[in-house]
């Protein structure tokens, strides 16, 4: 990674907001990326951090302008392509406070698609925003398109008997079709039916 | 026979013609942004075929092993349409995006104000995003549409060598050749040039800046034409080496000055998918 030219469109971001709107799309290739492609969901990659690191510069730019920073952030996301749209939601958690409720609706977007890696993007610490019936949802979705839920933010404290219910559900219908069960739905399961001593005292 | 198809339509092909063109030789295409037989009505149109070209065909395409690039622009016909034209203030955000290779398709359809006024904004985006610009010439009045465009370049200030001026024809090719861009020729099944006279123009002017297209769209087109060509020059007396010059080399000189070629295509992985969607059909 170019630490210094990333450090240089930082400052240029943060001066004028607006340069944001070629250099975001660009930065991949002018500043840094990951060779290859990374098909599975939660990846890491350079030109992620790259990219979250222009939207805190923008953030910063806007400070105290909440509706151009959600105007600024939105036309990112409809504007870019699946690298650019996943970088503009690991970026929320780092905008909450700035951008408050203003981007849920990106959150809801990500989740409407079958793309893993937006699914999994959409699903660190902003989604602490959305409502307690579109979470449980996203989180039945990650089972049901291969997320992981060690990247679902807060999972062990938002998990409820509601969830519970709705994976038990997805597992008895996958055993009745005679598919497997995903391992990560079992454990959900398994700490509802036998929970941890330790967290009870 | 490696095959670098220079301009190509494939939104509007199908899984048979990736299929049968990788197995043809070709192995990478730009496809430039065009009108889509079907008028646009909305700037909104030209961001769903925006994103399709940097995203789903780019997909669609390394599931036959091709590397799929783009050019991006607001083309002729429809820079006549004050529905169409806020588009130019939204194409900054694509050009500046990884496998946008060029500005295009610019140019003209029926010369009017309008059309001069993108071809000329157009122009002026080029040079700011230091990309090669493909300009289409005109079905219509052809040869006076081909020197307003050489004007209009040299009027921009831009390099000739970072202009490709596309289907031209034996009329329309000394004039290009002279001012030193270079010279686009689409092969069609019927019209246009076809596989023997495009040899005759490499036999008297030589392959120098020499582009050859298939141009195929969702018209009466041919998607195996640059083979044709390829096979034309041979049984002309050209050799494998100048084959391999004009139908892979120079378009990778062209293109390659956008600096953003993505020649690396992974292999082939049939069942992989783009956001979520696979091109198999009842085999998963």
């Amino acid at each position: 990674m170019n630490e210094s030219l990333l450090a240089e469109r930082c400052a240029e971001i943060a001066a004028d907001h607006t340069r944001i709107r070629t250099r975001f799309p660009a930065a991949a290739r002018e500043i840094g990326r990951t060779p290859g492609t990374s098909p599975e969901p939660g990846a890491e990659r350079v030109e992620d951090d790259v990219r979250v690191r222009l939207l805190v510069a923008l953030r910063d730019g806007l400070a105290g302008e909440a509706d151009a920073l959600s105007a600024e952030v939105h036309d990112l996301y409809r504007f870019g392509d699946a690298d650019e749209r996943r970088a503009v939601l690991l970026g929320l958690g780092e905008l909450g406070d700035a951008i408050g409720d203003r981007a849920v609706d990106l959150l809801h977007d990500a989740l409407r698609t079958n793309d893993p890696r937006l699914v999994a993007a959409a699903m660190g610490t902003y989604a602490a925003r959305l409502d307690p019936a579109a979470w449980r949802q996203a989180v039945l979705k990650c089972l049901f398109v291969g997320v992981p839920l060690r990247l679902v933010a807060d999972l062990d404290r938002r998990a409820d008997d509601e969830l519970r219910r709705m994976v038990a559900d997805y597992a008895g219908e996958r055993r009745a079709a005679g598919r497997e069960v995903p391992a990560d739905a079992l454990a959900l399961l398994s700490e509802h039916a036998h929970p941890h001593t330790s967290r009870e005292t | 026979m490696r095959i670098f198809d220079p301009h190509i339509h494939m939104s509007s092909r199908t899984t048979d013609d990736y299929e049968a063109m990788a197995a043809a030789g070709v192995q990478a295409l730009v496809e430039p942004a065009f009108w889509l037989g079907q008028p646009r009505t909305s700037v909104d149109s030209f961001v769903d075929y925006f994103d399709a070209l940097v995203g789903w065909e780019r997909f669609r395409a390394s599931q036959f092993g091709i590397a799929h690039h783009c050019t991006i622009a607001l083309n002729p016909k429809e820079a006549n349409d004050p529905r169409c034209t806020p588009v130019l203030d939204l194409l900054p955000r694509y050009l500046a995006k990884d496998g946008v290779v060029a500005v295009g398709e610019v140019g003209f359809d029926s010369m009017t104000e309008d059309e001069e006024k993108a071809f000329s904004h157009q122009l002026e985006l080029a040079k700011e995003f230091a990309l090669p610009a493909l300009v289409h010439t005109p079905h219509r009045d052809k040869l006076a549409g081909t020197r307003r465009t050489l004007d209009l370049v040299d009027a921009a200030g831009i390099e000739p060598g970072m202009v490709v001026v596309d289907h031209l024809n034996e009329v329309t090719v000394d004039v290009v050749d002279e001012a030193g861009a270079w010279m686009g020729f689409s092969i069609y099944p019927d019209t246009k040039m076809d596989p023997d006279r495009m040899v005759a123009i490499l036999q008297r002017r030589g392959l120098d800046r020499v582009l050859v297209n298939s141009a195929a769209d969702w018209g009466k087109s041919d998607p195996l034409r640059t083979r044709a060509t390829g096979e034309a020059m041979l049984a002309a007396g050209f050799t494998e080496d100048d084959v391999d010059r004009v139908l892979w080399r120079n378009p990778v000189e062209f293109f390659g000055q956008s600096g953003r070629l993505l020649l690396d295509v992974p292999e082939a992985e049939q069942g992989a998918t783009f956001a979520g969607n696979s091109l198999l059909r009842g085999e998963r």
